[in-house]
């Protein structure tokens, strides 16, 4: 499993990257997941987001789930290639896969990288 | 593997085939009033009588029903539906009557729904019924709906929020949204229980209600049911019950009694009506006294009484405070109404009784022989169902791989990937209607798929090898959807 140690983590498996203000899911997220198949972008550019809201809506052979926002700023790009393409989720969640970006995102209750690994192997049983 | 390729309907179509001569008219011509209502481009496929026959019956050879065999699909209940019921529901005087016949001349049908409102009422404790709703969700929303007019005819207008456990049915948070209150999720414990400080945490005074279903999803009665619905209560929220999984219930537990307000029923799953294959199916809700004026209309109920002489006469009531119809004419009459009413009074009270005895203890045999094979990650005595983990430790096989290896020992796969708290679920539930000997070869054979993931993995990876088609992609085909029967002139430039 993937966790880049310079992000930071939430309980619900999304990640947000204090640098660029990047947010999306993470590896174990899609892993549990698996082949996902729709992806559908919840908010806009210039949109105001807050802790917790839902950003996107992602469905997979197994499952719906909403995905929620890890920081709360204004809204400066999404990710709108993600729609036609929603296997970069699956192959590539920190990079190309990233959902929504926002600007003086203060980050809501967050995790770094080692506690969020533990947090994960404590839901694989 | 065994191939067999039959060609789809527009396939086979040869222009000018005919399937009936139409004889001459004898009425004289008109002009449509709007030409735009015919169109002429659609491809409609030319075959005779006997080509359209033969290509179904083909069609209908690849089908699996409970019919054929075991059909464990948990939370649905698969149970086999009697053929009585096909007699009943066929009878003339039900089969030939129409919804807007004075109700005089259709005081059978009138009774038959009377009684079947009585029947509910006393099985689940509720004080009245409504027939009307087509299906399951659709006695949710019917449910929500009546909530929802409860809170606002006091007056009580903050109320947006309905609590919902994360072992819930998907159509519970979906019934809520329909009406546009927050869904909040309650937790489970590690017993399979509604977690109590999480729901207590919950509780207050913006609570519409909590829609519970009760044995749940992971096929366990909430051992604190009663305080459950006191905190629900207390903060002034209603209480919602989930009726799929009633099957475990009958004649043992009524919900009425333990203090839900609203449940509907699925006259498809616990009353025999067939299941799947897109329905009909058939939702009827029970309410507790204080949601009675709300229930829509009409209902059946006696209009007049009756005398040593004459018959009561039975006919359509419309409660106070009603909210309104439902559904067009009497909810799904020959198809649910009538099969349920027939199951009922086949069985009496002690054969329902029977019925959701069995129903667990063959759910909980199931569950013994598996356990140790598979992990049964809430293991304590189960209701009708019960929840095992299609993983091993060390192994990359998924749950749909085993739930395709059993497609090769002739056998329906349970629910697979639901309920989404337990990792690679396997949802179990055998109903009441199978012997102890398709028990032990179910049991027998998930045993077996549990050596050959460790023997021979591509046999799962690869399964089923032999049903007409082997494995489907799925992935290939939720992310290509082609929603039209004919491929379009551009197709190629569009994939």
């Amino acid at each position: 499993m993937n966790v880049p140690s310079n992000l930071k983590y939430t309980k619900s498996d999304e990640w947000f990257d204090p640098a660029s203000g990047a947010m999306g899911i993470t590896d174990f997220a899609q892993s549990q997941l698996s082949d996902i198949v729709f992806v559908e972008l919840l908010v806009e550019e210039g949109d105001e987001v807050t802790v917790g809201k839902a950003i996107a809506s992602v469905e997979s052979v197994k499952a719906s789930a909403e995905i929620y926002a890890s920081a709360a700023g204004k809204v400066t790009a999404v990710n709108k290639g993600l729609a036609d393409k929603p296997e970069t989720l699956n192959s590539d969640p920190f990079g190309e896969g990233w959902m929504v970006k926002v600007e003086g995102g203060a980050a809501g209750e967050v995790m770094d990288a080692a506690a969020y690994e533990a947090d994960c192997a404590g839901r694989a049983h | 593997m065994a191939t067999i390729v039959e060609p789809t309907i527009f396939e086979l179509s040869s222009p000018g085939r005919l399937g009936v001569t139409m004889p001459a008219s004898d009425v004289p011509q008109t002009d449509l009033p709007d030409k735009n209502l015919l169109r002429s481009e659609l491809p409609l496929p030319e075959l005779a009588e006997v080509d359209v026959v033969r290509h179904y019956t083909k069609l209908s050879k690849f089908n699996y029903s409970v019919d054929d065999g075991f059909y464990p699909l948990g939370s649905c209940t698969m149970k086999y539906n009697p053929k009585i019921n096909e007699d009943t529901c066929r009878l003339p005087g039900f089969l030939y009557t129409h919804p807007l016949q004075p109700i005089e001349t259709v005081q059978g049908n009138l009774v038959l729904m009377y009684e079947l409102q009585e029947w509910l009422k006393e099985i689940s404790g509720f004080a009245g019924v409504t027939l009307q709703p087509a299906a399951g969700a659709h006695g949710e929303f019917t449910g929500v709906l009546m909530m929802a007019a409860y809170h606002k005819s006091r007056g009580d207008a903050k109320r947006t929020k309905m609590l919902i456990p994360d072992a819930a049915h998907g159509t519970n948070p979906a019934s809520a949204g329909m009406l546009g209150f927050s869904v909040v999720t309650i937790p489970s414990d590690e017993r399979g229980n509604v977690d109590l400080k999480a729901l207590a945490a919950a509780c207050d005074d913006t609570v519409v209600g909590m829609m519970v279903t009760n044995p749940n999803t992971l096929g366990m009665f909430d051992e604190h049911i009663e305080e459950v619905i006191k905190l629900v209560k207390d903060c002034g929220g209603l209480m919602y019950g989930d009726g799929a999984n009633l099957n475990a219930l009958l004649g043992i537990v009524r919900p009425g009694d333990l203090g839900f307000d609203v449940m509907h029923f699925n006259l498809h799953k616990t009353f025999s009506v067939p299941h799947g294959g897109g329905g009909p199916g058939s939702g009827p809700v029970g309410v507790s006294e204080r949601l009675l004026d709300f229930l829509p209309s009409p209902l059946v109920d006696i209009v007049e009484d009756g005398d040593d002489v004459m018959e009561p006469l039975y006919g359509f009531v419309t409660p106070k405070k009603s909210i309104g119809r439902m559904k067009a004419f009497h909810g799904h009459f020959g198809g649910g109404l009538v099969r349920a009413y027939t199951y009922i009074a086949m069985h009496g009270p002690e054969g329902l009784k029977d019925i959701s005895q069995y129903a667990v203890l063959n759910a909980n045999y199931l569950q013994a022989k598996l356990r140790g094979t598979y992990t049964i990650p809430y293991d304590r005595i189960c209701m009708h169902e019960f929840v095992a983990e299609g993983r091993f430790e060390g192994s990359d096989i998924r749950a749909l791989d085993i739930a395709k290896r059993l497609m090769d020992y002739k056998f329906h796969p349970p629910t697979n990937y639901f309920p989404l708290i337990v990792h690679e679920a396997l949802m179990i539930e055998p109903t009441e209607t199978e012997n102890k000997d398709t028990l032990d070869r179910f049991a027998d054979a998930l045993i077996k798929i549990a050596e050959e993931a460790k023997t021979n993995p591509d046999l799962l990876h690869n399964a089923p090898h032999t049903t007409p088609f082997g494995r489907m992609d799925e992935v290939k085909a939720a992310r290509e959807l082609v929603l039209c029967c004919w491929l379009p002139e551009n197709y190629e430039s569009l994939t």
